[in-house]
């Protein structure tokens, strides 16, 4: 039993028939850390999620949840753990306050203890004012921020949020960062699927790229970004022709390149002095890290 | 001792079919009902009643007395079975499949400290409440048409909440088991309607072939029927093993359709 690891994965293996979602994966979340599991659709994610909840069960590896090894003890880990999943299903047809006043009953928080739970998940979705309003009548944003603020009514020890701020529009997305950003300062651990560069960027400790159901890099976004693409990059435009050729150029100067549609990248250009092409200069960033170990494009 | 322990502590104990985790599923029906009783208590009650009212009425004034009974009280008491059946089987069909595939309910009951078995046995229980209750309207409609009460219909129920609980386990299995709610009319077709025809409802079983007698015997509706009549007008000797026949019933379907539904809902 780990004692330093909220999760702990080992050779963990799904496969759905002929496919395999999730490839021999190993990942280690430490207790008071924030981890990203970036990848785009299809990599993965939120089948390791379900893998989490016992939802889904490993043909094989091991799994430990707060020291619960699954499936066999899988309840026991639910109960410390709040989850967020990445489509609604909120009670649509109750308000935001029995919504949230069931799952404290199927969290098992005690007679006691309930209303505040309630109270204190209400203020923290910044729902008080709606608090008697049906879910349906709620905007997609409300909708997202109860559905975090459901998972944290018991004060979990773990929180899994899949994919939480899919298909919300920015501002919204803001909104839930900040929501995020303030359980991660909390101390509470978090596990976040997303498939935002931006996302896992700004609220990871640390990220794990997964591809094709297995992770091809662990670390620090930074850290990520430093030792895979440096730091700096150039992005180079013009017609398809120009850009086969300025990709031939710089790697036969030893530089790393990736393509982004009407563009080339040439990545870890500092130092470089004249030996690197003419182009806009950027920051180099973990989608670049991505493309470059996966060969595969993220939003 | 820190709450972490506490809480460590408290998880270490859980098992199987915890009355927490019962009640937690069943607190969500409780509320969610609030917001749609009215529509649930009309349709489970009004047609058992217009059945009542039409064969034991309409019918009735063509038969007097059948097996014994008046025919309106013989229609009276053998409706119950039928709201039982509407009031469990049917919402335990439709319910169960939109709750999880539409809705996703069930999932989220499952990212919490809950698993299928007592995911499916709570929400059996919730359908056989509701059908216990129910399934007392005909018979209280019957009452007020001139049914004489009886003590023994203090068990009606009882009665009608253990057939409930059968038939709304049958009703999950067989969401459980559908890929799509189109499936449904067959089962509706050709095994609810048959067996809500042949289980002595409006006409004897002793009236049909010795074959159809005998398949109605496996009829757990029948065995409905004959409990709810006999405890309106006397006991009879076979009711223990009647009460153990749709005991058997339930437990057999409470199992499938745990089974059903973990296989529908864990991959």
């Amino acid at each position: 039993m780990s004692r330093e690891l909220a999760i702990r994965l080992r050779g963990a293996v799904k496969r759905y028939g002929p496919i395999t979602a999730v490839d021999g994966l190993d990942l280690d979340v430490p207790y008071g850390t924030c981890v990203g599991l970036l990848g785009p659709n299809g990599a993965g994610k939120s089948t390791t999620m379900r893998l989490l909840t016992a939802q889904a069960i490993a043909d094989e590896g091991e799994l430990q949840v707060l020291g619960f090894r699954l499936p066999e003890e899988s309840k026991q880990a639910r109960a410390l753990c709040g989850v967020v999943p990445q489509l609604d299903n909120l009670d649509v047809t109750l308000t935001v306050e029995q919504n949230l006043l069931v799952f404290a009953h199927l969290y098992r928080i005690s007679r006691a203890e309930r209303h505040e739970a309630v109270e204190r998940a209400v203020r923290m979705a910044n729902l008080a004012h709606r608090r008697a309003d049906r879910v349906d009548k709620l905007s997609g944003g409300m909708r997202r921020r109860l559905l975090i603020a459901r998972a944290l009514v018991h004060r979990p020890q773990l929180v899994l949020l899949d994919e939480p701020t899919v298909g919300l529009d920015p501002q919204v997305r803001q909104e839930l960062w900040a929501l995020i950003d303030a359980l991660r300062a909390e101390g509470t651990t978090i596990l976040m699927s997303t498939h935002y560069i931006e996302e896992a960027q700004r609220l990871a400790d640390s990220v794990v790229i997964m591809s094709h159901g297995n992770s091809v890099a662990v670390g620090p976004p930074a850290e990520l970004v430093a030792t895979h693409a440096g730091r700096q990059a150039v992005e180079v435009y013009g017609p398809p022709a120009k850009l086969v050729e300025v990709e031939a150029e710089a790697e036969a100067a030893g530089f790393r390149t990736r393509r982004t549609g009407t563009s080339v990248s040439v990545l870890g250009i500092e130092g470089a002095d004249g030996r690197a092409p003419e182009g806009e200069r950027r920051p180099a960033n973990l989608e670049d890290v991505f493309v470059l170990l996966t060969g595969e494009e993220i939003e | 001792m820190t709450v972490t322990a506490v809480r460590t502590a408290r998880a270490a104990r859980l098992g199987r079919l915890e009355r927490p985790a019962l009640t937690g599923v069943l607190v969500r029906e409780i509320v969610n009902y609030s917001s749609y009783w009215r529509s649930a208590t009309f349709s489970s009650t009004v047609e058992p009643t217009i059945y009542l009212l039409a064969f034991g009425f309409g019918f009735g004034s063509l038969v007097s007395r059948v097996a014994g009974y008046d025919y309106v009280e013989f229609v009276g008491t053998g409706v119950v079975a039928t709201a039982v059946l509407f009031s469990s089987a049917f919402p335990a069909m439709f319910g169960t499949f939109v709750k999880y595939k539409f809705q996703r309910t069930y999932d989220a009951i499952l990212a919490a400290p809950v698993d299928t078995e007592e995911l499916v046995t709570a929400e059996a229980l919730w359908m056989a409440l509701r059908a216990g209750v129910y399934g007392c309207v005909p018979l209280l409609v019957a009452i007020a048409f001139g049914l004489d009460p009886s003590w023994g219909m203090l068990t009606v129920p009882l009665i009608a909440f253990l057939a409930g609980f059968g038939w709304a386990c049958f009703g999950i299995t067989i969401a459980g088991f559908a890929s799509s709610i189109e499936n449904f009319s067959y089962v509706v077709s050709a095994v609810l309607t048959p067996l809500f025809l042949v289980a002595g409802t409006f006409f004897p079983l002793t009236k049909l072939p010795r074959w159809a007698q005998i398949a109605g015997e496996f009829n757990p509706l029948h065995h409905c029927v004959e409990l709810v009549r006999h405890a309106a007008f006397g006991w009879d000797v076979w009711d223990p093993a009647r009460v153990g026949a749709l005991l058997f019933f339930a437990i057999v379907v409470w199992r499938v359709a745990i089974y059903a539904m973990t296989r529908k809902l864990v991959d």
